[in-house]
Parts: structure tokens; C-alpha cells; sequence
């Protein structure tokens, strides 16, 4: 039998094409999926350690005489960063509490209490932090970058971060007593 | 402009406190003579641009749609023109042989013949 070469037909997409646009659909998967993850993902875990961030102040809730704080210059010290709102109710039952863990740590030097305050508005915002006599270190959580880091799910939550930066335990939802703050606290000053 | 905390759910008929503070925030910065562009600035600042109902006017927000679609049209156009392409080949050569024979069956007749 003789080989003759039956032309192909040349129906179909170049070849060119074709990488295209699967190189796109393979990007829009891979988009997709990691928004998937993301959203399943949670609040940061503990074990891990928190990149460094700024917190500008509220004026008279400054920490020491500086009007805003990096996280990294606060190395060597426990770090109890607390999200909270002025139109957020739960918040209201712990602010008390943390106020009073705040005047029971400050004196050691070796705390530093910081309150992040997620979308508000900064009238509202100090009439709250007057409310409970605050007097720890507040300021706004800026286009939202600090909770967007943590992965927030709403207010209030708080973060204890150890001496070295990692992120040891979240509270989701407000404390009911200030033992529990101080359950969460007195163990990473040993 | 959108509210902070429920999603997808515009500033003006949001019930939440969050909202209403918003709104009497917008209220004296209006009676302060600030302007609407003024104001926004001032939100996406504090807040991000995700409260805003438009995407901020930046080069890249409506340069990248617009290159994937122009860059999808050309795909399909191409495509489209590779597809029609054989099936006006076959329509003009098909009056040179028997107009009802498929080529590949006469390729395979003639081949039996040459085998016979």
C-alpha cells in the first residue's frame, strides 16, 4: 500500500490563541482560588509573627509624647492590639475591662495596650473613649489597612502578640471579665 | 457612596449606627462648604476607596478592562476567520469532482483500486 498524505483539515483555533486563552483562564482559576482561600482563611493565626504596621493617634491618646506607633518598635513587649468601634454595642462591654487590665499592666512597663479603631468617625469616637475613661494608646485604623492585615471579621476582636512579635492568641467578640484579658496576658510575661 | 460595614448596601438607606454617623459626618462637612470631590477624598482616606460606589479615577482601573476586551475581540475575530476559512475552500472546489462525493472517501476508493 502506498502512504498518500490525506490533507488535514484546518478548522480551529491557532495554536497561539489557544495559549492565550488558557493562560487566561488558568490566571482567572488561580484568581478565584485565592480569593476562595482568603475568605475561608479566617483571622491571622496564632504562631504567626505580625508584620510591622502604623497606627496614627488620636491627639491625647498618643504613646509616649509620639503621635502615632510602629508595631516593630514595640519588640520586647507585649502587644494587646484591640479593634473596636463607637457604633459597635459588644464593644462597649469589655471597653471597661480593658481599661482596667490597661491601669493594672501599664506600670510594668512590659505592656502596651493599643486600640484600633475601624471605621468610625473621631467625634463619636472620643465621646466612647471618654465613656469608659480610656487612656491607653487609640487611633483610626486608616482606609481600613490594619484589619485588612488581620483579616477582621468585625469589632470587637483583640490580638495578643508576644515579646517577639508573634501573634499568640485572638479574642473574637468582646471579653466577658478582665481575668480573661488577664489569663491571656500573664503568661506571655513569663 | 456605600456603607463600611454591611456590603453592597448604599450610605443613604443603611439603618446602621456606623451609617448614620457617616451621614451627619457628610452633613457638617457640607455646612463647612466643603465640596462633594473634597469629601470623598476625605473617606477614602480614612476609609478606602471601597466605600465609594465608582472605582477612583485612575488610569490602570479602566485600561486593563478595556485592553481584555479589545484583547478578546481580536481572539474571536481571528478565530471566527480561521473557522470559515476551510468551508468556503471546500464550497468552490466541490464542482470539480462528483458534487455529492466526500474527498476523503474518493482518497480511499482510489486507494483500493491501486491495492486491487
Amino acid at each position: 500500500m502506498t502512504e498518500t498524505s490525506i490533507p488535514a483539515p484546518r478548522r480551529g483555533v491557532p495554536l497561539w490563541a489557544q495559549i492565550i486563552i488558557w493562560v487566561f483562564l488558568a490566571g482567572l482559576l488561580v484568581i478565584v482560588a485565592l480569593g476562595l482561600r482568603r475568605a475561608q482563611q479566617g483571622t491571622v493565626q496564632p504562631g504567626q509573627v505580625i508584620e510591622d504596621f502604623t497606627l496614627p493617634l488620636y491627639s491625647s491618646y498618643e504613646f509616649e509624647g509620639k503621635n502615632e506607633v510602629h508595631l516593630k518598635d514595640l519588640r520586647g513587649k507585649v502587644v494587646v492590639i484591640n479593634f473596636w468601634a463607637s457604633w459597635c454595642k459588644p464593644c462597649e462591654q469589655e471597653a471597661a475591662d480593658l481599661q482596667q487590665a490597661w491601669t493594672e499592666y501599664e506600670p510594668t512597663g512590659e505592656v502596651v495596650f493599643l486600640g484600633v479603631d475601624y471605621v468610625d468617625t473621631e467625634p463619636e469616637a472620643r465621646v466612647y473613649l471618654k465613656k469608659f475613661g480610656i487612656t491607653y494608646a487609640n487611633g483610626p485604623d486608616l482606609a481600613t489597612r490594619i484589619s485588612q492585615y488581620f483579616r477582621t471579621k468585625g469589632v470587637p476582636e483583640t490580638y495578643f502578640v508576644d515579646k517577639d512579635g508573634v501573634l499568640n492568641y485572638v479574642q473574637i467578640g468582646p471579653f466577658k471579665s478582665v481575668e480573661e484579658i488577664r489569663a491571656q496576658i500573664d503568661p506571655l510575661l513569663k | 457612596m456605600y456603607c463600611p460595614v454591611c456590603e453592597s448596601t448604599p450610605l443613604d438607606v443603611c439603618p446602621t449606627e456606623a451609617c448614620r454617623q457617616w451621614r451627619d459626618l457628610i452633613r457638617t462637612m457640607l455646612t463647612e462648604g466643603k465640596s462633594e470631590e473634597e469629601i470623598k477624598q476625605y473617606f477614602v482616606l480614612q476609609y478606602g476607596a471601597r466605600v465609594l460606589d465608582e472605582p477612583p479615577n485612575r488610569l490602570l482601573t479602566y485600561l486593563v478592562p478595556a485592553v481584555a476586551i479589545l484583547l478578546g475581540a481580536l481572539m474571536l475575530l481571528r478565530g471566527f476567520q480561521m473557522w470559515m476559512k476551510p468551508s468556503i475552500t471546500e464550497a468552490d472546489e466541490e464542482p470539480k469532482g462528483k458534487p455529492d462525493q466526500d474527498p476523503y472517501i474518493a482518497k480511499l476508493e482510489e486507494e483500493l483500486k491501486k491495492q486491487k
